[in-house]
């Protein structure tokens, strides 16, 4: 254990990296409070008015409508002298709608503006992120537990297993990721966020294969392993109890590495409509509503969803550059 | 030597490309369940289903159907599209062009930028410049390319209007300094952070090396020492890691292409996959995992060519 506890001392030293995982332990912390549903639980409820602008923009709108109000032209459209028939009732209407809509009160602005329907963009980009990262970690779970159980059958049995799982690798790296991303999720039809984490993890399982394969043919051979065969450990023990924990810390560096990959993954595949269901967001789905949009000038939406992402992404970046180097210190 | 390097190589895709095979066929013949009721529309009658099924040949065993599917990609004949009926070999043909008229300049460019910033920068390596550009380079990987697209495109395009928003012409070089050039520029900026980020590497295991010492021990300017020497070592791993993005970058470049309505390869898989046009996914998948296979050993041969102390095993 005092392995891990130098190499947390090591980590500790380094600020960019400590600076990193306290912004990364956040957005766990307030993904696990929604996934609780403490915050954001109603995410989905139309609290303010369509495409609500920010609240620090609300200010200057506001003036920039009540000038626009003034210059445009007042009074009635000129109809050629033809008195409109269902005016009364038109004007009826009118009155009962916004008497409607004044009646649910709803918001005209909000911290970070709404959505088309309403939404408010902060709760969404909360809840998004709860189930971009929730995809991220568990499809990097998967894969780094496939990669870990085939390299380390390959390299410790070596033979035949490991001619089928190199075969199975040089397979799925021939074909390109988002290629074969893209034609599993078209045949699966189905979205939804079990699907995305079994794509993402069934074909992002090779790079981590490839290195705990190589680690345990290094390992196997060493002392420590033929001392633990000689006093009659099983295959099984000396692959899991003895080798594995010298290897761990290649399986944490890659896990951490595939959490980015695949949220990035996640974004692409929710944005093009392969990925979770119209009935959950995440930050890709946020993205997906922005094009239409950005021709309205509203940009709230993809400025927050982008900031999320960029802000987590980036401090998981930083904080596995830390982690690996805390971890190998001969790299220095 | 390099012929048995070859022969010995070009008989390992045998196995790779027999799992590639594999692998498409069970995913679309196995997983992807019966085409016939894709295909039959919304009102399906038994006559229609199983006409079709004996059209597309999935009445017949699994075996059978894998021999259909070998013979296919050996006769380069995939049919035709299940929704607009176009022969596959024919989208092929007409939609390579688009995709290279993006990527060759956009390769191009990105390597050539980066390569200039990666040297500066890794000679600059630990100080303050190197560490802000290395931060920097993380937090312009770590927005979605996504973003990228949509903000260039609408504040360079939409709202400046100094590129066309989207769109295609006829002649080359309309479409290499019109409707391409947004395109690229968006590729070499989404590319420029990990690129930079990988050839620094590159060059810090160059001017680490004896030769450089050695070099500026006879009294080479530094100027020299890192264009002429470091830079022609440097040039080796970067060269080869061009050549492996290719593959990649022709299915990859799909949001670039969709975004800018580029008729490109790219765009035609995120079409077939929205379609659930099987004929085209299985085309493409095959066809560019043997450019995979090809490339990197063209890869490898290019290695062993500008690195003399490289040995082909």
């Amino acid at each position: 254990m005092s392995l891990w506890l130098l190499a947390w001392r090591r980590f500790l030293r380094d600020r960019v990296g400590v600076a990193a995982l306290a912004v990364v332990a956040a957005f766990v912390a307030l993904a696990a409070a929604s996934a609780a549903g403490w915050v954001a639980r109603d995410w989905s409820g139309e609290v303010g008015v369509s495409y609500a602008p920010p609240r620090f923009l609300a200010a200057k709108i506001n003036e920039q409508e009540d000038k626009s109000a003034a210059a445009a032209p007042s009074g009635a459209r000129d109809d050629y002298g033809i008195p409109d028939p269902l005016a009364a009732e038109l004007a009826e209407i009118h009155a009962r709608l916004s008497g409607a809509a004044a009646a649910e009160s709803r918001e005209t602005t909000l911290v970070f503006g709404a959505d088309k329907w309403g939404r408010d963009v902060v709760k969404k980009a909360i809840k998004g992120g709860e189930t971009s990262l929730a995809v991220g970690v568990a499809a990097a779970t998967l894969a780094a537990l496939i990669g870990t159980l085939a390299g380390a059958a390959a390299g410790y049995y070596g033979g035949w297993l490991d001619d089928f799982f190199n075969w199975l690798y040089s397979v799925f790296t021939s074909i390109p990721y988002l290629l074969l991303v893209l034609a599993i999720a078209a045949v699966l039809g189905h979205k939804g966020i079990a699907t995305v984490i079994l794509i993402l993890g069934l074909t992002g399982w090779t790079g981590i294969f490839r290195l705990i394969r190589a680690e345990y043919l290094k390992h196997r051979v060493r002392e420590y392993v033929l001392a633990a065969d000689a006093v009659g450990a099983s295959d099984a023990r000396r692959m899991f109890a003895h080798i594995l924990p010298n290897v761990s810390h290649v399986v944490l560096v890659q896990l951490s590495l595939h959490v980015v990959l695949f949220i990035k993954s996640e974004v692409i595949l929710s944005f093009l409509g392969f990925g979770v269901g119209v009935d959950t967001v995440s930050w890709g789905s946020m993205l997906a509503e922005a094009p239409s949009e950005l021709i309205l000038g509203v940009w709230w939406q993809i400025a927050a969803a982008t900031l999320a992402m960029a802000l987590a992404v980036t401090a998981f970046s930083l904080f596995t550059d830390s982690l690996r180097d805390a971890l190998d210190p001969r790299l220095g | 030597m390099t012929s048995s390097f070859l022969v010995r190589r070009l008989w390992q895709f045998v196995p790779t490309l027999a799992g590639v095979v594999l692998l498409v066929f069970l995913l679309f013949n196995w997983v992807g369940g019966d085409p016939a009721y894709l295909l039959a529309g919304k009102i399906p009658n038994p006559e229609r289903i199983a006409e079709i099924r004996r059209g597309l040949g999935v009445d017949q065993p699994y075996w059978v159907q894998l021999g259909i599917f070998a013979q296919q990609i050996a006769t380069g004949d995939f049919g035709s599209s299940w929704s607009t009926n176009e022969r596959v070999s024919q989208i092929f043909a007409t939609r390579l062009g688009p995709s290279l008229t993006v990527l060759v300049p956009l390769l191009f460019i990105s390597t050539v930028l980066s390569m200039g910033a990666a040297m500066l920068v890794a000679y600059w390596r630990g100080s303050l410049t190197d560490r802000a550009i290395m931060i920097g380079c993380t937090v312009a990987q770590s927005v979605s390319i996504l973003v990228y697209i949509l903000v260039f495109q609408y504040w360079l395009a939409y709202r400046l209007g100094w590129f066309p928003v989207q769109g295609w012409g006829g002649g080359l070089g309309e479409n290499l300094l019109g409707y391409a050039a947004l395109p690229v520029l968006v590729g070499v900026v989404v590319s420029l952070a990990p690129d930079i980020r990988l050839y620094r590497s590159f060059f810090l295991d160059e001017i680490g090396q004896d030769y450089v010492r050695t070099a500026r021990a006879k009294g080479l300017a530094e100027g020299r020492v890192m264009w002429l020497h470091v830079m022609r070592n440097a040039a080796i791993p970067i060269a080869t890691n061009v050549l492996m993005q290719l593959p990649g970058l022709l299915a990859g470049a799909f949001l670039i292409e969709r975004f800018f309505s580029i008729p490109g390869i790219g765009r035609e898989v995120i079409i077939a996959v929205e379609r659930s046009d099987f004929p085209v996914i299985k085309a493409v998948t095959v066809y560019v995992a043997i450019a995979t296979m090809v490339i990197t050993l063209a890869a490898d041969l290019l290695y062993r060519a500008l690195d003399p102390r490289v040995q082909l095993k």
